[in-house]
């Protein structure tokens, strides 16, 4: 399917999207590395589902907003957005911290959303179970944690970087710390309140993931209600991308169960 | 030109081996590498070190703050300074540290510095910092507001010296019903205020503008870099309609004289090549975190071929001017060369550099006391002294 690139000023913010496809919207909310390019699962989704993948204010192409100060401010703009484009009956697929987006929203306002879908989300707190020190890695690290099958990983640092694209990972960097850096990763509040969520949920998860461990999946599946938590085998944090295939399947199969 | 004595306290008796362990001297260095009997002596040392500079003729003292390192012992300053203020009679004691954004309540530095300042009777010089990248990890504040703190703390400290209180301070980060300073600052209308950074026009721009006209020091950088940004900060001056005094000029440079050039150069190199190699080691990552630079500096950063985490050598800091060894007169000659050029009014010395030990600072610091301060007031600086 083919997809579009465009920009829209939502909530004064100059945002950037990528759109394809037709059928029920699939908002796809991206984690720290931002959505810079149409990747191949979501082509696969734009075959069913009306794909719309925003980069987050903050991130690659979008513009900085004077408000963004917490994850909060993104769960707000979210719903701004859903509002913008008039959607309803949503599937809000959320990566990493756009998973914790997703969350924030949902506690917030989830009458526009038919589906939940988590991969590998932060945003509560486990005591005891740290999470790992991503703002100490080095790029090169950063990318060989993402994978469990490092030929992804060799296949990321093979790619030559340019000003541009150094520019944009620097800029999602800052951002993430602004989200994320304090408390590192999670909002103390949000885990009070995800029992407001009654939209259907699939908590999905690498079983080899080194940035958030796969522990939080059954913690956050026992707290909103309903949720069926899943795990990828031989898979990291990304397994839209190391399971593109079993993904798309997972993802497809839990949206059609939903609507049935 | 003024002549400061400045200390950064190391745990000189680190285990060097450390790195084959660990990647760095600060954060996440175990500390249990620290032994509180030697910290107990060396704290003692150093404490005499500074007073022996007030003893020596030095016009001021300077202490410091990080956290969580070998690199540096002092992670609370006023410790430090207010240990100082009674045991030294004239120096001036300036506070390089605070670093303000890491601070939960700002009005603590306000009320620190205004202590030290009544105890001392005018002797203080406030230092306002962010604290450099590795702070932000040691104190888990988010270094994407590092900016926005510190301007804001720095609003309220300085209007909580110099406005009558109580009054209502509304700011983003700090909101205060009560700011009412007990005690008001000895100094009227507030102690001299010092901006120490590693070079940025943003904070030149900052520094310089005609409300503050703060001294901006520049630490440890190479020479090329520090003329570099004290033309800046005159440019941006007469950009604001004035002419930048020397006074607003200070430079901060680990120095070593001896007998010789060849007797200075052995006995500093293994101590300044530890400070370099070992309390400064850190990664990239725990240098800069983001925000803690704008993005525009972090591209430069990126794409400039970086020192850090290199070796470095005695020759390689010495070229750069960032370490200035030798005898009595080439000293003299190169901190001459350098002031007549550039312009500083304040020169801070740091004379104790990584594991240089007791007898070899003593000394250091007697010779370039005797033979490198009185020729330079004299000499080149005369006119500065005489003028601020």
């Amino acid at each position: 399917m083919p997809f579009r690139e465009f920009t829209e000023i939502i909530a004064g913010c100059n945002t950037r999207f990528m759109r394809g496809g037709s059928g029920q919207p699939l908002l796809f909310l991206h984690g720290a590395n931002g959505a810079a390019t149409w990747l191949p699962f979501m082509e696969a989704l734009s075959g069913r589902y009306d794909v719309i993948v925003p980069e987050h204010p903050g991130f690659g192409a979008s513009d900085m907003p004077e408000w963004l100060d917490n994850i909060g401010d993104l769960a707000f703009f979210y719903l701004d957005v859903i509002d913008h484009f008039g959607l309803s009956d949503v599937n809000l697929v959320g990566q990493s911290i756009g998973g914790w987006v997703a969350m924030e929203l949902a506690v917030r306002n989830d009458t526009s959303l038919a589906s939940l879908i988590l991969n590998a989300p932060p945003g509560i707190r486990i005591p005891g179970l740290r999470k790992p020190d991503i703002f100490l890695w080095s790029p090169e690290e950063t990318v060989r944690n993402l994978f469990h099958d490092q030929s992804f990983a060799e296949h990321v640092l093979a790619q030559p970087i340019d000003d541009a694209q150094q520019m944009v990972i620097l800029k999602n960097r800052l951002t993430t710390a602004k989200l994320a850096w304090q408390p590192r990763l999670y909002d103390p509040d949000l885990e009070k309140w995800l029992h407001r969520i009654a939209t259907p949920t699939l908590i999905l998860w690498g079983e080899q993931d080194k940035v958030i461990q796969p522990g939080y999946g059954p913690k956050l599946a026992g707290l909103i209600p309903g949720a069926i938590s899943e795990t990828f085998a031989d898979c990291g944090h990304l397994p839209q991308v190391e399971k593109a295939d079993e993904y798309v399947a997972r993802v497809s199969r839990f949206i059609e169960e939903v609507a049935r | 030109m003024k002549f400061y004595f400045m200390h950064l306290m190391p745990y000189a008796d680190l285990d060097l081996d450390y790195d084959k362990d660990y990647n760095s001297a600060w954060i996440t260095l175990p500390n249990s590498y620290y032994d509180p009997k030697k910290g107990h002596v060396l704290y003692n040392r150093y404490l005499d070190e500074l007073e022996y500079a007030d003893q020596l003729g030095f016009d001021g003292v300077c202490v410091n703050e990080h956290h969580q390192n070998a690199y540096g012992l002092m992670p609370i300053p006023a410790v430090t300074a207010g240990a100082l203020s009674r045991r030294t009679k004239n120096v001036k004691i300036a506070v390089l540290g605070r670093a303000l954004p890491l601070l939960n309540n700002p009005l603590v530095v306000a009320e620190e510095f205004t202590m030290l300042d009544n105890i001392t009777g005018g002797r203080l010089i406030a230092g306002f910092v962010r604290g450099i990248g590795a702070e932000y990890h040691a104190w888990g504040v988010n270094p994407a507001e590092s900016h926005g703190r510190f301007h804001e703390a720095h609003d309220l400290i300085t209007r909580a010296w110099t406005e009558t209180g109580p009054f209502h301070f509304e700011g983003k980060y700090y909101d205060f019903e009560y700011v009412n300073t007990w005690p008001r600052p000895y100094q009227q209308p507030r102690p001299p205020i010092w901006i120490p950074s590693q070079g940025s026009s943003e904070t030149i721009e900052w520094a310089a503008e005609p409300s503050r006209k703060y001294t901006y020091l520049q630490t440890f950088t190479p020479v090329a870099m520090l003329a570099k940004y004290m033309q800046m900060y005159k440019d941006v001056a007469e950009g604001y309609g004035y002419e930048a005094s020397e006074d607003q000029l200070g430079w901060s440079v680990p120095v070593y004289v001896a007998e010789t050039d060849e007797i200075a150069r052995r006995e500093a190199k293994p101590h300044i090549e530890n400070f370099l190699n070992k309390f400064l080691r850190m990664p990239k990552e725990m240098l800069l975190p983001p925000g803690y630079l704008s993005l525009k500096s972090m591209m430069g950063v990126m794409k400039a071929k970086s020192s850090i985490g290199s070796q470095q050598t005695i020759d390689s800091v010495m070229e750069k001017g960032m370490f200035i060894c030798g005898s009595p007169a080439t000293v003299r000659e190169k901190l001459e060369q350098y002031q007549t050029e550039i312009g500083f009014g304040h020169l801070l010395t740091l004379l104790q550099f990584g594991t240089l030990p007791a007898e070899l600072t003593r000394k250091n610091m007697e010779i370039y006391a005797k033979e490198v301060i009185p020729y330079l007031r004299e000499g080149a600086g005369a006119k500065i002294a005489a003028g601020a």
